[in-house]
């Protein structure tokens, strides 16, 4: 039976579970959408700028585990999905990215729209396809998808020509995916777990560093198993953060630049690490050269060329941390490592995290933390970039499976409401909180419209320091200071939702904040809450640039903090 | 230490595209690159010749692994290989010089591919030293033009690349 490109392409899009995608359309993307209404099992949902469509995308295949779409038109459509792909790329997100582009007889001639979305994007996709014969549009789908969401996970864009959209082909079923020079290995080396297992029985000081592959192999019960029959502490990096239950008594929580003093103390003191689904990014290793001096290195990634690339390794294992866990712990020996651990208790109660105030000063730590006890943790945190992410990370006790969603490896700020989005689409019945900075909201805030548009019910609490605070956090550390462009004139974030039919309310004193977030949790809808916090609250502790990550700076004491 | 790398590569429009831009990316410097069809139908070898040394090199080649259209890709350096590289090279004459240079041309096995009333142009194949002595040797006469294909590569004996990996 003949079918038209877009035909295929909206078939295919079932076919693969893409039946949800975030895009706007444009000339190039005309008979794409004309197509549409053929396919009600298909929901568009239309945002306001497309960097929104890749976020949200990116938000909602961390939620449900599959790839999220977003579609754009050529040209400056295209463009503007590039910061949110090259944040999947660092996150280890799937998603696809459907560009449209001008008609194949224009390509090359600097037509109108005309841009290489597939040069421009190399280095930031896993794969990506221009699409020059509506023939090879249903192979081209079907492996998109499986590339995207085999492996480790990444971007896939498909740039997609008008007129091939609109071209008439024999569409016929589609055989297995023949990728020859695509391979991963799932199932560990059963000679690399030997003798990782044989490490870690003879460790005495082992510690667990889980990171975000953790939660995308969904290898939660695996890691936890292993933790508890061996007695190892776990700490973990940003984007593991929710591997790990955050009230079991062996999670000594995150480690790295803004990490918990005592997480660091666990890696920098630890005999042995094993490593899984992580990656050594340098906000999490501090220094590499210092990084776990004592330490036997094993490091559990699928994605081999990770192996090496920032760190020495000892016992490297290549596959699927769920696999591999599982793998090990039928042959880990049952462990104490009593000293160990009560050596962490007591720096747990040592270097307990703390915030500066007092008085009655409304403290960001606080509203996260009410946030917290208001959910019972029973929500989907979502976080921009900067200070708010880190204290989103450390305020909040993240006791559900992969129930923290933040731009990690990119770091971008304006994630935050598109994301969550995103999230509330993929988890509609779960309470999403999108923890914004009053910074990183206005890079994205017109996403608004789109919440309003679909009822899409996103609490969202703004921090707002009126500074791009982490900045001006380095600023006041390392250039004595000199608050160069950090402060912020911001309009009235109540009245601009409010101009969005999203209520909200402006909260400025503690005793406001549990009553907001209740008022938030009852309405039915969207909400918005503008947390007015102290302007030049910082980021404790902090291991600073270039140092090892032994050297923690803690809070100063409050009489140090107060003389400020 | 220069290392010869050698991929299998689909032969679709932009790989080379790919693979280039993924040296690029990691600051790589490319020494050489040569690519042409391979025996297998729709594949091409590429014999790729960079510096760096070998937990990089090892790096960029599990890099270059991780391309969907890089079928295969080893560093043969430490191998027993075979390697070549042909040049063209128009070397000035006059009728006192030309059978001079025709006798190096001789000694070196090279062929006169071309010759005109000033000039002689010289195709030599061989691996980087016999090409650089040669040159070294016509750089007295004059070097108008030289064109280098880059190094490839096989390893010797019967396995095939892509029956060992
Ligand atoms: C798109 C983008 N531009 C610039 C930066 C650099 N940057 C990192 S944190 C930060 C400040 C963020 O301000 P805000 O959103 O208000 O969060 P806060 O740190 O105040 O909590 C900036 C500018 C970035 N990460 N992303
Ligand atoms: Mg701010």
């Amino acid at each position: 039976m003949k079918k038209t490109g877009s035909q295929i392409l909206c078939e295919s899009l079932i076919k693969e579970g893409g039946e949800v995608f975030f895009g706007i359309l444009g000339g190039a993307l005309l008979p794409l959408y004309d197509t549409l209404p053929q396919y009600p099992q298909l929901r568009h949902i239309l945002v306001r700028h497309e960097q929104g469509a890749a976020h949200a995308a990116d938000g909602y295949a961390r939620v449900t585990h599959k790839a999220g779409v977003c579609i754009a038109t050529s040209g400056p459509g295209a463009t503007n999905l590039v910061t949110g792909i090259a944040n999947a790329y660092m996150d280890s997100s799937p998603i696809i990215a459907i560009t449209g582009q001008v008609a194949r007889p224009f390509i090359g001639k600097d037509a109108f729209q005309e841009t290489d979305i597939t040069g421009i994007t190399l280095p930031i996709t896993k794969h990506n396809y221009l699409v020059t014969d509506a023939a090879e549009l249903a192979r081209t789908v079907k492996e998109a998808f499986y590339i995207a969401q085999t492996g480790r996970p990444g971007p896939v864009l498909i740039d997609l020509p008008k007129d091939v959209q609109q071209e008439e082909v024999e569409f016929a079923e589609l055989g297995e995916v023949d990728l020859p020079g695509y391979r991963f290995v799932s199932r560990g080396h059963s000679v690399q777990i030997k003798k990782a297992v044989g490490r870690i029985n003879k460790a005495e000081r082992p510690v667990i560093i889980a990171g975000r592959g953790i939660v995308i192999s969904q290898a939660y019960n695996e890691l936890k198993e292993l933790a508890e029959k061996a007695q190892i502490p776990v700490v973990s990096t940003l984007l593991g953060i929710s591997s790990f239950p955050g009230d079991h008594i062996l999670n000594f929580g995150m480690i790295g630049m803004h990490g918990l003093a005592y997480a660091n103390m666990a890696v920098q003191n630890a005999d042995l690490i094993i490593a899984t689904g992580m990656r050594f990014d340098d906000r999490a290793t501090a220094n590499t050269k210092q990084f776990a001096p004592q330490a036997l290195i094993i490091h559990v990634d699928i994605d081999p060329a990770e192996i090496g690339k920032n760190i020495p390794v000892d016992i490297p294992i290549v596959g699927d941390a769920k696999n591999v866990l599982k793998a090990m712990n039928k042959q880990i020996e049952r462990g104490e490592h009593l000293d160990w651990l009560t050596q962490l208790d007591q720096w747990r109660r040592e270097h307990p995290l703390v915030e500066s105030g007092q008085g009655d000063e409304l403290l960001p730590g606080y509203v996260i933390h009410q946030i917290h006890e208001i959910t019972q943790g029973d929500s989907i945190i979502v976080t921009g970039v900067g200070q708010h992410q880190m204290w989103a990370a450390q305020h909040f006790l993240y006791t559900r499976p992969n129930s923290l969603i933040s731009s990690g490896g990119l770091g971008t700020m304006g994630f935050e409401l598109p994301a969550a989005m995103g999230a509330k689409v993929g988890q509609p019945e779960e309470t999403v909180w999108c923890i914004a900075g009053d910074g990183g909201f206005q890079m994205t805030v017109q996403e608004l419209g789109t919440i309003a548009q679909e009822h899409l019910a996103v609490k969202i609490a703004i921090i707002n320091n009126g500074y791009l605070g982490m900045v001006r956090q380095w600023q006041e550390f390392f250039y004595e200071r000199r608050y160069v462009d950090t402060k912020l004139w911001n309009p009235d974030f109540v009245k601009i939702a409010e101009a969005y039919d999203i209520p909200g309310i402006k909260v400025k004193s503690r005793e406001e904040v549990t009553p907001a977030i209740q008022k938030a949790m009852d309405y039915p809808g969207p909400f918005l809450i503008d947390f007015v916090v102290e302007p030049e609250e910082n980021v404790y502790p902090m291991v600073q640039p270039g140092e090892s990550l032994s050297r923690i700076l803690e809070r100063p004491k409050p009489e140090m903090a107060s003389s400020r | 230490m220069k290392h010869t790398l050698v991929a299998l590569v689909e032969n679709k429009p932009g790989v080379l595209n790919r693979v280039a831009s993924l040296f690029r990316r990691r600051a790589f410097n490319i020494e050489s690159i040569a690519v042409g069809h391979s025996e297998q139908p729709g594949l091409s070898r590429m014999t790729v010749v960079v510096n760096g040394d070998s937990a990089r090199i090892e790096q960029v080649r599990k890099q270059l692994d991780k391309l969907i259209n890089v079928v295969r890709v080893s560093d043969i350096t430490a191998e027993d290989i075979v390697t070549r590289e042909l040049a063209l090279i128009k070397v000035k004459t006059t009728t006192a010089t030309r059978s001079e240079v025709i006798q190096i041309v001789d000694i070196f096995r090279a062929n006169i591919v071309d010759v005109a009333p000033d000039s002689l142009t010289v195709e030599v194949t061989g691996d980087e030293n016999k090409l650089e002595s040669l040159l070294e040797l016509l750089r007295g006469f004059g070097v108008t033009e030289i064109n280098r294909t880059g190094r490839i590569a096989l390893t010797r004996g019967g396995t095939a690349q892509a029956n060992r990996l």
